[in-house]
């Protein structure tokens, strides 16, 4: 939670200047509205500029039929809701909407609960734990573009160090991300492994403001480490536990880019997501369909805003 | 900053500074003159700066193709811009541009893009130039005709065609000018599978790339993209799934891009591989001896395969003053030792004209093959096709990718395509 330290030091240095010593000269200046406008104005461009325009002309490009000509010549004919229609009757939006919620719900569940046991673990220091914790961050820290084409690599059907393995234990090769039975999992398993580090940290640093004379208390009381997590840390997290997953949720819906690196959504689509798709229309092919894309891309900051809405209730429900 | 009035000084001070920026940006990005390629022009003739794009970054400045470009700009008496993009980006770039009115000058382009661009209008036509194109060949030139009219000039062209490792082929006793047809080719293929090696690898990808592999065997075969669904068609789609089916091509082939296949096919494990008059250089360095076939058409001969290579074109300017240095650049680019100097430099572009190849044959008669091949191409937007082809193509690499992969049968993966392709070029 953020923004509650950052919205009290804004306040505090807007007081700052009130406690001084108050001289005409400077009333004057202090006083005048335009100061006011002059703060206000980079943030009120900047937020105009980066989220209000791109959002307005995401969803211009979603009502009109873009095609290329029209999108040079600016003239693209107004077709309302009909880029959404299409999306939606395209026999590919069931497929592509199942595969974004598998893709989103078992992600999530994974990273969050491997996240949470390793967080779980980290809570003790012991040596060379900030080391190992420290490790855990490489996925974070790597480009997308160099573990998204290792995962590749490692998946490849004939020369993959997985199906090395499973060959070395007697076990059958899986034609991991060419078959459209495994495609999508494939690329669901990279995407766990990259959402870890982000649930490792932020439960971890939840965990650290929990007390300790809670846990003291606790096994004063004789509670196991069964019970102690269950009745201890799992309640006690749990608001940090919605804002992760809440936002593990923002970040899974709108990834391309490793499923993109890894299959571009094949074989056959069977590893298109929503997001995936809208990318594949507008950048992915000689045509560039602009229209269907946006229109795409607006229904995924609808679901992901039907989300963002229900952490909201949730929140309210629990500070009454 | 103890003192509180320095504070609402610098305050202030910063504050109208960062409003001043702003206002500075935005006055300069709407200023019509500043941007792009029709900026500091007004005086054509006399010198100034000329904006080109290519898709070559992997050419930096001081490259011999960087100094090849700025040659052409010394000529014509003035400076080069040069900017290289990647190629998917370099039309994303020139779409954005060309609606901001920022077009570069002279831009190199994939050939199955020139056609979509043409059609936005954005782009000067050749007789506009006063560019006679009646010399280069029809074949290369098509990509670039829309409605009988030329919008660019090829500046060079490649291919396809079957590279082999003449070792292994050796240790499975296939001799490779024995392929001459699909059976010939599978009996050769099924030797080196029994000999202990992967017979051939390709580029199955999703995307444009996996479509150009494809085409040779899909025309091969008889077979036309107005008709995906055609017995011809399914029949060369069978072709690949058994290649996959029987092991004698490994399962990354389907997402395998041409860099990929040409990596395996390195690694000196593979009998044969797909791949471009590009990877000429690398093949005559491999650690192995290598060599190249035509690729076969079903009943024999060589299949036509896909054209590859840019076109030179002139997107539109709101100063038509600099046509006239822009027409001098993109000559120096195409007379017959223009085609030449460009085909030396990229060491694998083949002359689009009759006179060029003469004079290429002549100093490279090793690579007659080549231009044999590029003379036997076919355009992907040939055939009137147009900007309808990207949108068959699409469908096309989806129906092969779901045929490989076993998600449906050859037939029902190309009759799903063609359905989905009808729906998308009848609108």
């Amino acid at each position: 939670m953020t923004t509650t330290p950052t919205r009290r030091t804004a306040h505090a240095a807007k007081e700052a200047p009130m406690q001084a010593p108050k001289r005409s000269a400077q009333r004057t200046i202090h006083g005048s509205p335009w100061i006011a406008a002059a703060f206000a104005a980079p943030l009120m461009i900047y937020l105009i500029a980066f989220y209000a325009y791109p959002l307005i002309r995401s969803i211009d490009l979603s009502v009109h039929d873009y095609n290329i000509r029209a999108f040079v010549q600016g003239d693209a004919e107004f077709v309302g809701l009909a880029n959404y229609i299409d999306v939606v009757q395209s026999n590919l939006f069931p497929q592509a909407l199942w595969n974004t919620f598998l893709f989103v719900g078992v992600s999530i569940v994974f990273q969050y609960a491997i996240g949470l046991a390793l967080a779980v673990f980290f809570r003790h220091n012991f040596r060379l734990s900030s080391l190992l914790r420290a490790l855990f961050l490489v996925p974070w820290l790597l480009p997308l573009i160099v573990s998204a084409s290792t995962w590749a690599w490692m998946m490849n059907s004939d020369s993959g160090i997985i199906n090395s393995f499973l060959g070395a234990v007697g076990l059958d090769p899986v034609n991991w991300i060419t078959s459209p039975d495994t495609a999508l999992l494939s690329v669901i398993i990279a995407n766990i492994w990259l959402g870890i580090p982000f649930n490792l940290v932020i439960l971890y640093s939840g965990l650290q403001n929990i007390p300790d004379e809670v846990y003291e208390a606790a096994a004063l009381d004789g509670a196991g480490a069964w019970k102690t997590f269950w009745r201890i840390t799992f309640p006690l997290l749990r608001p940090v536990s919605a804002i992760t997953i809440l936002l593990g949720l923002v970040y899974t819906l709108k990834v391309v880019d490793i499923v993109w690196i890894m299959t571009k959504g094949g074989p056959a689509n069977s590893s298109l997501t929503l997001a995936v798709w809208s990318y594949r229309e507008a950048f992915g092919t000689g045509q560039p369909a602009f229209s269907p894309a946006s229109a795409i891309g607006n229904l995924l900051i609808v679901i992901a805003l039907v989300f963002g809405l229900f952490y909201i209730r949730l929140q309210r429900r629990e500070e009454h | 900053m103890r003192n509180t009035s320095t504070k609402a000084a610098v305050a202030f001070a910063t504050a109208a500074l960062a409003a001043g920026t702003l206002a500075g940006c935005s006055s300069d990005s709407s200023d019509p003159g500043s941007s792009g390629g029709s900026s500091d022009g007004g005086g054509a003739a006399a010198g100034g700066t000329y904006t080109w794009w290519d898709p070559y970054p992997q050419h930096e400045d001081g490259s011999d193709w960087a100094n090849r470009v700025q040659a052409c700009g010394d000529e014509a008496g003035v400076t080069i811009e040069r900017t290289p993009y990647d190629t998917t980006a370099l039309t994303n770039q020139l779409l954005l541009s060309a609606q901001e009115g920022t077009s570069p000058d002279v831009v190199l382009l994939d050939n199955p893009a020139v056609s979509t661009l043409a059609d936005t209008g954005a782009i000067v036509s050749m007789d506009e130039l006063g560019f006679d194109t009646s010399e280069i060949d029809e074949n290369l030139l098509a990509a670039g005709v829309v409605d009988g009219v030329a919008y660019g000039i090829p500046i060079g062209a490649n291919t396809l065609a079957l590279y082999y490792n003449a070792e292994i082929l050796e240790a499975a006793g296939v001799d490779p000018a024995s392929v001459t047809d699909w059976d010939s080719l599978n009996a050769a293929l099924e030797a080196i599978d029994g000999a202990g090696s992967r017979a051939i690898t390709f580029a199955g990808i999703g995307t444009e790339e996996g479509s150009f592999q494809f085409l040779p065997w899909f025309w091969g075969a008889g077979a036309d993209l107005t008709e995906l669904n055609s017995p011809e068609a399914v029949e060369a789609v069978q072709l690949w799934v058994d290649w996959l089916d029987k092991g004698w091509a490994p399962q990354s082939a389907i997402q395998n891009s041409q860099n990929t296949a040409w990596e395996e096919f390195l690694d000196g494990q593979t009998g044969f591989v797909e791949n471009g008059t590009w990877q000429v250089n690398s093949a005559a360095e491999a650690s192995f001896e290598t060599g190249y076939i035509t690729l076969p058409a079903k009943d024999g001969g060589a299949a036509p395969a896909p054209t590859g290579g840019e076109f030179v074109m002139a997107p539109a300017q709101s100063d038509s003053a600099r046509y006239e240095v822009t027409s001098q650049i993109v000559e120096c680019m195409t007379t017959p030792e223009g085609f030449v100097e460009t085909a030396e430099t990229f060491a694998y572009y083949i002359p689009p004209t009759a006179a060029g190849q003469e004079q290429f044959i002549e100093a490279h008669p090793e690579l007659e093959v080549w231009v044999d091949a590029v003379r036997a191409a076919k355009g992907r937007t040939s055939d009137n096709l147009g900007t309808d082809y990207p949108l068959i193509s699409e469908q096309l690499w989806t129906g092969v990718q779901a045929a490989m992969s076993g998600a449906q049968s050859a037939q029902e993966a190309m009759d799903t395509a063609q359905e989905a392709a009808a729906a998308a070029t009848g609108e």
